[in-house]
């Protein structure tokens, strides 16, 4: 693996050595990783790669075949379940489809997590609470009472991300947040995205096939390829790369369309 | 480090220590309900976390006493600046309309579920037909493959528990005819019993049952599952019709198999009852078939064959249409393949009670 930019800070997740299989299939061998406190990391690669499931293993639903997964420096792997469970209610994760439960409502949904692990919390804050988080991840103030069935796929992402910041986390997953988004919806979620991680000062673990998003909001990029990660690194780091894959990525014709969005916003900002 | 939330209060005064998080903010959101005078001034000064449990907090606190803020740094401020504007009022549940309302309203909204829902399965029963008459008059249209693949998957694969379940049911009614018919020493009758009820009603009506649980759910669960994927509206863009290539096939298979298996379950219950005679009244199995012959009239086992293939009509007809309705969510199709097979049932026994009408009036009693 090239380590390009070794980041500042505390480790607040580590993988090493992971390998994961099914049956014959190979999805990663000796994969290593590192994710810094306080930043945003994309991770891209070919459908089929394994970005899911890496998240999947770091996340504690898919057991590896082999390695170690670290998470805030604990061990993840063969943790007695209370033990789990304190580590787990530091961080939030946001499934692709949304997730929410079907028979709650968007606001419930939010609860859930609270009432499960502060059952102490009062009604009429864990209502208040409900609230804010809602109206922080940008719903209008009428979806709190709905029931997942009734909203639109970008509202239902909206929904997932407010129940992942429900414990207020340190760490967020995301996988593939913008997909299936229209583009002013998919834009909109990228400043989500920053703005809460300025204000939460979140570490995010975002899996996205979105060229804009990974220009927009991704302070490094990881690569799968191969069964591991080949290079993580800012995207100007993985451009100087000379591998086919991360040139075909990132120089293909959408790949440069979404750089010269990305420089044009940048210069936008600067004036 | 990680002490909880607290606060003291002086002369106008709040001032926070420990960390203002939702895992140690224990009950300071009650206490603070309970201060006896309203706060001019949140100090933060002393505070080791805040998340935005804690910022809701002293938010509430700053909008309900227009109290000022002191101590805090770049972060803390822009976090307490970004809750102020996520207040807004939200309601957590839908208005709850009163029971008495609700109930009726309910009751309405089923009345006009159930006669939509026959309303549509006529409408449905009259698409098919035209379909079958396209397929008369075009032959060449006609799927024997897809015909084929369903008498496998609706008759053969359901020979073994429909035959399990008529042995079992031969039994039970000839041990329980024994046991009455015993008190006039008539047990012999149980004979009767067993080859009159399983040929007649039985054997048809619970294949019928079966097949609705077995062959409907199936149906209205894949054709609700392809109509989710698009698969249906795909079919449809190509240019092959839905109606020929999946649902008649299911229907003219179901039509065609029913009264075969109604048949093998009477057979199979009657075999039971005969082996239960043999055993436990010691009848033997030549005497068995010999009073069979004579107590059986042959209209019953017609009664039986007439009954089948319109029950295997309904059950088809009640699972390809709940199928065809479904919409929007996976969770619909689990809801169409229950009301495939409650519909079902429920039109088989209606006709059921029919049938027994119309053949006793003319005479097959």
């Amino acid at each position: 693996m090239v380590q390009l930019n070794i980041a500042e800070g505390e480790t607040i997740i580590h993988v090493a050595g992971l390998k994961n299989s099914f049956g014959d299939q190979l999805v990663h061998d000796n994969l290593d990783l590192d994710v810094k406190r306080g930043e945003i990391l994309g991770v891209v690669g070919g459908s089929g790669t394994g970005k899911s499931v890496l998240m999947r293993s770091i996340i504690g639903l898919q057991l590896p075949d082999q390695g170690e997964i670290e998470v805030f420096g604990e061990p993840m792997i063969g943790r007695e379940e209370y033990e789990a469970k304190q580590v787990r209610k530091r961080w939030g994760v946001l499934f692709q489809g949304g997730a929410l439960f079907s028979t709650l409502t968007v606001a419930e949904n939010v609860q859930v997590p609270i009432r499960e692990y502060y059952p102490q919390i009062d009604a009429v804050l864990l209502d208040e609470i409900a609230a804010y988080k809602v109206a922080m991840t940008g719903l209008a103030p009428d979806a709190g009472p709905k029931y997942p069935s009734e909203l639109s796929g970008g509202m239902r992402k909206r929904a997932g991300l407010a129940r992942a910041l429900a414990l207020d986390p340190q760490l967020l997953f995301l996988d593939e947040p913008t997909a299936g988004l229209d583009p002013i919806g998919a834009a909109a979620f990228d400043e989500l995205i920053l703005s809460l991680r300025r204000t939460l000062g979140l570490t995010v673990f975002l899996i996205t096939h979105d060229l804009d998003t990974l220009y927009a909001v991704c302070d490094r990029v990881a690569v799968l390829a191969d069964h591991t990660v080949i290079a993580v690194g800012t995207i100007p780091e993985l451009l100087a790369l000379d591998h086919p894959w991360i040139q075909e990525y990132f120089n293909g014709p959408r790949g440069r369309v979404a750089a010269g969005a990305a420089k044009l916003k940048t210069g936008e900002a600067g004036k | 480090m990680n002490a909880p939330a607290d606060f003291e209060f002086d002369e106008g005064t709040l001032r926070f220590t420990g960390e203002l998080t939702l895992a140690r903010i224990g009950d300071l959101s009650q206490r603070l309900a309970a201060l006896s005078d309203a706060p001019q001034t949140v100090d933060l000064g002393k505070i080791e976390r805040i998340d935005t449990v804690g910022a809701w907090l002293i938010h509430r606190i700053v909008r309900d006493h227009d109290a000022k803020v002191v101590g805090v740094d770049e972060d803390v401020a822009h976090l307490l600046e970004q809750l102020g504007q996520a207040d807004k009022p939200l309601k957590i549940r839908p208005d709850a309309t009163p029971p008495f309302i609700r109930v009726l309203r309910e009751i309405g909204d089923g009345t006009i579920a159930a006669a939509s829902s026959l309303y549509g399965l006529l409408g449905f029963f009259g698409a098919t037909l035209i379909g079958l008459w396209g397929l008369i008059t075009h032959p060449r249209r006609f799927r024997f493959n897809a015909i084929a693949r369903q008498f496998e998957v609706v008759g053969v694969k359901a020979l073994g528990i429909v035959g399990l379940m008529s042995f079992l049911i031969g039994i039970v009614i000839a041990q329980q005819g024994a046991v009455q018919l015993r008190q006039f020493g008539a047990e012999v009758f149980a004979i009767n019993l067993i080859g009159r009820i399983t040929l007649r009603e039985l054997g048809v009506l619970m294949t019928a049952i079966m097949v609705a649980g077995r062959s409907g759910s199936a149906f209205a669960a894949q054709l609700g599952s392809m109509k989710l994927a698009e698969e249906i509206d795909a079919m449809r863009t190509i240019g092959v019709s839905p109606m020929e290539a999946l649902i008649l096939p299911r229907v003219i298979s179901t039509i065609i198999l029913m009264p075969l298996l109604g048949f093998y379950a009477s057979v199979i219950a009657i075999i039971g009852g005969g082996i239960f005679c043999w055993i436990d009244l010691s009848i033997p199995p030549i005497t068995f078939i010999q009073r069979l012959q004579e107590v059986v009239p042959l209209t019953d086992l017609w009664v039986g064959l007439l009954k089948g293939p319109v029950f295997g009509l309904i059950v088809a007809i009640s699972g390809c249409y709940q199928g065809m309705q479904v919409e929007g969510n996976a969770e619909e199709v689990g809801l169409r393949t229950t009301a495939s097979v409650v519909q079902a049932i429920f039109l088989v026994i209606v006709l059921d009670a029919v049938f027994a009408v119309f053949f006793s009036s003319i005479g097959w009693i």
